[in-house]
């Protein structure tokens, strides 16, 4: 491949877009409320389509023909390079929406730093990205102000989410020894950056939400190497169904 | 002879299949019409990455060119990126006739913490209405509603 590191890169964008999309997916008519019903599948219907435009992106890079769907659904559970944050169960809604902002959080600087990257497919993919993640961002953080500062129950349930959560966050800060290159040539921001803009956002949102971050540290990695928790398996089982089902089917 | 100017005309015809009133060129969906390689290469661009609607624009595309004997290629790309300051003025009086709020000029500024925009009912044109939710019944719409004439109302969002 010409250019491996790339595709790797552009791989772990991709997946982390489908699986948590496929996750928010599950909510479909099982929301708290008919208009959190919809902004789920929305945010999800976001993180499908940008996750069709990067993996699509990644399969040329690829060279070997594959398509977004390719991709998506005719791979095993060791070659997905989400992180594995993104595949945790839905749990309720606090825990959604603690995922959800844990990720956009991160999400947000990086298209922001990516809008400027010297490959200009990725440039692209994150300058129609960024538009939406924005959106994103600002629906899960006025939803973890909500619960944290909120009644006692919804208080200690955000809370039990964050304590949940936490050890998958540092994994969102991955970085490959190939990676340096492609930060030496312009295509990708360095993740300390990114991590330092993650960290402002989370502190500011979770003070005012009157969240405490859990003081035990320890963290949780395998998913950008493709060790994955118990829970992807039976995600796949059900992405992968209809394809598995009837080969090379379109909708 | 086929020019652009023809294509251009019969495609005013194609419609979004979610706000059947406006066309893509209305949307700002419509992006280029050139002639290349011996065919016509019509480009898109999408509203939102996820839009479902896409490929039934694409179809239609197509379609609406077939008719007048015309073979076509459609091409999709991202960059610069779908904006709502590109719905035309007769998009947006369209859209208002039709019962959903035009953007506002403005998009909510800050990311985090900022008031929702004001936003007119479409119905009795009062600025006395509320956001109910962000995401509303596609991707490109916010869900309001009046309290004055208490119209619930789509309002396609400001995207910049
Ligand atoms: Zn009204």
């Amino acid at each position: 491949m010409k250019n491996e590191a790339l595709y790797n890169y552009v791989l772990r964008l991709g997946d982390d877009s489908l699986i948590l999309g496929q996750r928010l997916g599950e909510w479909c008519g099982h929301g708290p409320i008919l208009e959190e019903d919809i902004a789920m599948t929305n945010i999800s219907l976001d993180l499908i389509g940008q996750a069709m435009s990067l993996l699509d992106y990644a399969g040329e890079l690829e060279g070997q023909g594959k398509d977004h769907d390719a991709l998506a659904f005719l791979r095993f559970e060791n070659e997905y390079r989400n992180a594995l944050l993104l595949e945790q169960p839905n749990g309720d809604f606090a825990n959604t929406m603690m995922r959800q902002f844990l990720f956009d959080a991160f999400r947000k600087p990086l298209y922001e730093k990516l809008l400027e990257s010297t490959d200009k497919q990725i440039a692209a993919i994150a300058e129609k990205s960024l538009k939406e993640t924005k959106y994103h961002l600002k629906h899960t953080s006025e939803w973890i102000i909500r619960l944290g500062d909120g009644t006692e129950e919804s208080h200690q349930r955000a809370q039990t989410a964050l304590d949940h959560l936490w050890r998958y966050t540092n994994e969102l800060f991955f970085e490959t020894t190939e990676d340096v290159s492609l930060i030496a040539s312009g295509v990708v921001p360095s993740m300390n950056d990114i991590k330092a803009q993650w960290s402002k956002t989370v502190l500011s949102v979770l003070e005012e939400a009157t969240l405490v971050i859990p003081s035990n540290n320890w963290q949780f990695e395998g998913g950008r190497r493709g060790v994955h928790s118990e829970h992807l398996g039976f995600l796949l089982a059900d992405l992968q169904y209809m394809q598995r089902a009837y080969p090379n089917m379109k909708w | 002879m086929v020019t652009k100017e023809s294509i251009l005309s019969w495609l005013e015809e194609v419609c979004d299949p979610e706000i059947p009133v406006l066309s893509l060129a209305d949307l700002g969906v419509l992006r280029g019409v050139e002639y290349l390689n011996n065919e016509w290469l019509i480009t898109i661009t999408p509203t939102y990455s996820g839009c479902p609607a896409m490929k039934t624009m694409e179809d239609d595309i197509l379609l609406k060119l077939k008719d007048h004997g015309v073979q076509a290629k459609v091409q999709l790309v991202l960059s610069p990126a779908w904006t709502t300051d590109w719905l035309s003025e007769s998009g947006r009086k369209k859209l208002k006739e039709f019962g959903i709020a035009p953007p506002e000029a403005e998009v909510d500024k800050s990311v985090l913490f900022a008031a929702p925009t004001v936003v007119p009912c479409p119905r009795c044109n009062s600025l006395e209405t509320k956001m109910v939710s962000q995401f509303g019944s596609t991707a490109c719409k916010a869900h309001y509603q009046c309290l004055i004439c208490s119209e619930p109302f789509d309002y396609f969002k400001c995207l910049k």
